[in-house]
């Protein structure tokens, strides 16, 4: 299962559409770094909504995609991330320190936004 | 197989997905709440990474248990891998000899209601788990 990755501007969206294999996140890490780098884009948005379960690896995953992308000096947010995955998450002692995380892909897009104002 | 009880043969990153999912599946048709069912999957998840990262295949074999007036669920990893030499250290938090986060059994042991686990060195792992419904 591939996650497609959508370019909307200085932006681009990664949407999970099923639960995710530890091959397929690896995956998607080599492929969001290669477009970051490709678009020179500013932010990353990895939207979970659809992620069944965050397990040690994906969120570790998750964790270095966020910071490959900041060396290259661009942002991460990982938006979506139901709330019974949070509560098994923080059970499971998981944390995302370090990444930005939103409620859904419209205040992660005004996240990013508000950052490049800042920076601009 | 017994009736209720699923086996899912773990042999690699894909066999996961398909462990946590039945396990999910399982926990909704028993009635848990879909929280209660992350709990279980998310379970699944970590003891099947386990059998992939330290002893390459196993099983986990899915069980619906009758306690004394609730209903639960089972899950019991094996493996015939290389084993746990040091189980009371593998419970401690941050602890891995894979490279990982090494998070799983302390992290598993929180999520669900009972944890068992027994190992010999060379002889392989076993650790059974359950949730019993609110």
């Amino acid at each position: 299962m591939e996650v497609p990755i959508l370019k909307q501007g200085e932006v681009l969206i990664a949407t999970f559409q099923a639960a995710l294999s530890d091959a397929d996140l690896e995956h998607l890490r080599r492929g969001l770094v290669q477009q970051v780098v490709k678009f020179r884009s500013r932010g990353v948005i990895v939207d979970v909504t659809a992620m069944d379960v965050m397990d040690s690896f994906a969120s570790r995953t998750l964790r270095e995609i966020a910071h490959m992308i900041r060396l290259r000096g661009a942002e991460t947010v990982i938006v979506g991330i139901q709330p019974e995955v949070a509560f098994a998450m923080v059970q499971l002692g998981l944390t995302l320190e370090g990444v930005a995380t939103a409620l859904d892909l419209e205040e992660g897009l005004a996240y990013l936004i508000q950052k490049f104002k800042n920076i601009d | 197989m017994r009736p209720g009880e699923i086996r899912v043969a773990i042999n690699s990153d894909q066999d996961i997905v398909a462990a946590r999912q039945k396990g999910r599946a399982l926990a909704i048709e028993l009635g848990f709440s879909t929280g209660d069912a992350t709990l279980i999957a998310t379970s699944i998840s970590e003891l099947a990474r386990n059998i992939v990262s330290y002893a390459r295949k196993g099983e986990i074999t899915l069980k619906v248990v009758q306690g004394s007036s609730r209903q639960g669920i089972s899950i019991v990893a094996s493996d015939r891998g290389p084993g746990i030499w040091d189980i009371r250290q593998a419970m401690k938090d941050g602890f891995s000899t894979s490279g990982s986060l090494g998070l799983g059994l302390p992290g598993v042991r929180r999520l669900m209601d009972e944890f068992e686990i027994s190992s010999e060195p060379g002889r392989g792992t076993i650790v059974t788990v359950k949730k019993w419904k609110q």
